[in-house]
């Protein structure tokens, strides 16, 4: 606790410190929340975010007044890069923006939570275990989720599939559906080049219990990263059946798709 | 029988401090009496008080003694407590002896204490767990089975004599003045173990609290299965800083070296098949007993921890 709070006096100014403050998050007598976000770490994770965010990886913007203010949201995002930076530099850019700032909850892999210290760490950053019970409690809590459908599938991928989505996961759809949710479509562009991996090194994750092992270069390369916020998507809670489901994510994806190619051709060069 | 105009009411489990509080706040407007089968305890010249095994058949004597209008059992025994064998024993079918003898004698209010322990702790457990989730410490730890297995005797009886109107609670941590279990004595100690790298959420409930809501679902008629908790949440190692605790970090991988320490060091409140609740969070969602039944807890966490905080008792 005492290391927190020095950490805290060092990086954290009084005007940041204001602006965490300020924004809405139902939090317990003591900081916390259900899902283990504490006040006091969050703002200690956004004075480093802030300096990764602009210093490293140079991040521009654009769309994120499309979020809005209030009420559920799921931000929807193509996953890459073999580590949840693009969920870190989605949330600061909402957490960050000048009018009427919100705190994103990304969902994570089922994995972590068993990790000693990092699992505990991520949830009081706000980072809250990938299981539907959890989202549609947050929907149900006017909180904004970022969601990248692709799970491992997309983080994991090599370098030379970068860009190329995979399948999607229908949950996220059900439940905007159920939970009235906007759904934002977000397409983030450089993280595949943050760690590009040459191959899955599939026995040592196995014998781990990791989702992948990637080859690839042991530290995190300073690319250059876009991100684009599309237009909010509404969709009703009509009776329907999976495949108009997946139909109905088939049109958020190829959104995401048409989000990355601007990204991709406005990009003039990787770092 | 001393007062026959008011109703009578059984309260089993009398030996303990939250049963004694919910005694306390009955007795002026019911005939209690009170039972418990660890040891007979004085509660006042009004309240007669036994000392039975429920499977005894002495047991029912009290039955046509006294014309129960309802019951409160509060006489479980916890995890820390006995021997498996003589747990289930008093647990699962001393309860279903108590719930066929309710039947058996026109019952028809009946209030269960539970635990949140049913839901176990897994990495995998969302937060805010409503009551429709499956039992899984049934498959995680042979130690929690009797508690699981109470629910489920509970419930078929719940199900099965509608005009029982079986209230069963499943509370979180119950701590305060008085209370023995594994939590309050952690918090209550001046050296505390924690597993290194793991800080889960967990919820309190001060035992005045935990009374009145018994009360309530008593005098409220409502049937069903209710988790009992707070909306509020602290990190169990922030809690223990907060009552004034010092944190002892146990390696906490592999998984069976924390259990292989705590049953090397004999450490009673730290026990391996609670492990891991202090790994992995089980944060339980009270929403449907605060609509239902109108509960709302009068004290809060910093009340609780500084209780502690100036009530330590020597290691």
């Amino acid at each position: 606790m005492s290391l927190r709070s020095f950490i805290k006096d060092k990086l954290v100014s009084q005007s940041l410190d204001d602006q965490i403050n300020r924004i809405r998050k139902p939090l317990g007598s003591l900081g916390y929340d259900p899902w283990g976000i504490h006040n006091d770490t969050l703002k200690i994770g956004f004075s480093v975010a802030q300096k990764v965010y602009s210093k490293y990886f140079r991040v521009e913007a654009e769309g994120v007044e499309n979020v809005p203010a209030e009420g559920p949201v799921l931000l929807i995002a193509n996953h890459s890069g073999q580590l949840p930076i693009d969920g870190i530099l989605i949330a600061f850019a909402l957490a960050s923006r000048q009018d009427r700032p919100r705190i994103p909850r990304a969902m994570i892999e089922r994995f972590f939570p068993t990790v000693p210290y990092v699992g505990n760490m991520l949830n009081q950053l706000g980072a809250v275990l990938g299981d539907p019970v959890n989202c549609a409690k947050m929907l149900a809590n006017d909180e904004a989720v970022i969601v990248f459908p692709e799970g491992i599938r997309g983080s994991g991928k090599l370098y030379r599939d970068r860009y190329q989505l995979k399948r999607f996961g229908n949950g996220f759809m059900r439940l905007a559906m159920q939970y009235n949710a906007t759904v934002v479509p977000v397409g983030v562009v450089g993280c595949e080049e943050t760690i590009p991996a040459l191959a899955n090194f599939r026995p040592l994750a196995k014998a781990l219990g990791l989702p992948y092992v990637p080859v690839a270069v042991p530290f995190v390369l300073p690319a250059k990263v876009y991100l684009k916020f599309g237009k909010p998507m509404y969709f009703d809670n009509a009776d329907i059946p999976e495949e108009k489901v997946t139909e109905r994510v088939e049109v958020v994806k190829a959104e995401i798709s048409e989000l990355i190619n601007q990204g991709l051709s406005e990009r003039k060069r990787l770092f | 029988m001393a007062n026959s105009s008011k109703p009578a009411i059984l309260v089993t489990g009398a030996a303990g401090a939250l049963a004694q509080q919910v005694i306390n706040r009955l007795r002026d407007d019911f005939h209690l009496v009170a039972v418990d089968f660890r040891e007979q305890v004085y509660l006042g010249d009004d309240v007669p008080s036994y000392c039975i095994d429920f499977n005894k058949r002495v047991f029912e004597d009290l039955f046509r003694r006294y014309d129960f209008e309802g019951i409160i059992h509060l006489g479980r025994i916890m995890s820390s407590q006995e021997t498996r064998m003589r747990r289930y024993n008093a647990n699962v079918l001393g309860s279903q002896k108590l719930l066929d003898l309710a039947h058996k004698y026109g019952i028809h209010r009946v209030v269960i204490l539970s635990t949140y322990h049913v839901y176990g702790a897994t990495a995998y457990n969302p937060a805010l767990i409503d009551e429709q989730a499956p039992l899984k410490s049934a498959g995680l730890s042979m130690d929690l089975i009797d508690s699981v297995e109470l629910e489920n005797l509970a419930n078929i009886y719940l199900w099965r004599y509608p005009d029982l109107n079986i209230t069963l609670l499943r509370p979180c941590n119950i701590v305060g003045p008085g209370v023995r279990n594994s939590i309050s004595t952690l918090l209550a100690s001046r050296r505390a173990p924690v597993l290194a790298g793991f800080s889960p959420m967990m919820q309190f409930i001060h035992i005045d609290d935990m009374a009145d809501a018994i009360v309530l679902a008593y005098r409220k008629s409502h049937r069903g299965v209710f988790n009992v908790a707070p909306d509020d949440w602290i990190a169990y190692q922030h809690a223990l800083d907060l009552s004034g605790c010092r944190r002892v970090p146990i390696p906490s991988i592999p998984p069976s070296l924390p259990r292989t320490i705590a049953r090397l060091l004999g450490l009673k409140s730290f026990p391996s098949y609670l492990m891991s609740f202090f790994k992995y969070p089980v944060i339980i969602d009270g929403r449907a007993f605060r609509d239902t039944f109108g509960f709302k807890p009068k004290r809060p966490l910093k009340e609780i921890f500084r209780y502690y905080r100036e009530n330590k008792h020597p290691v």
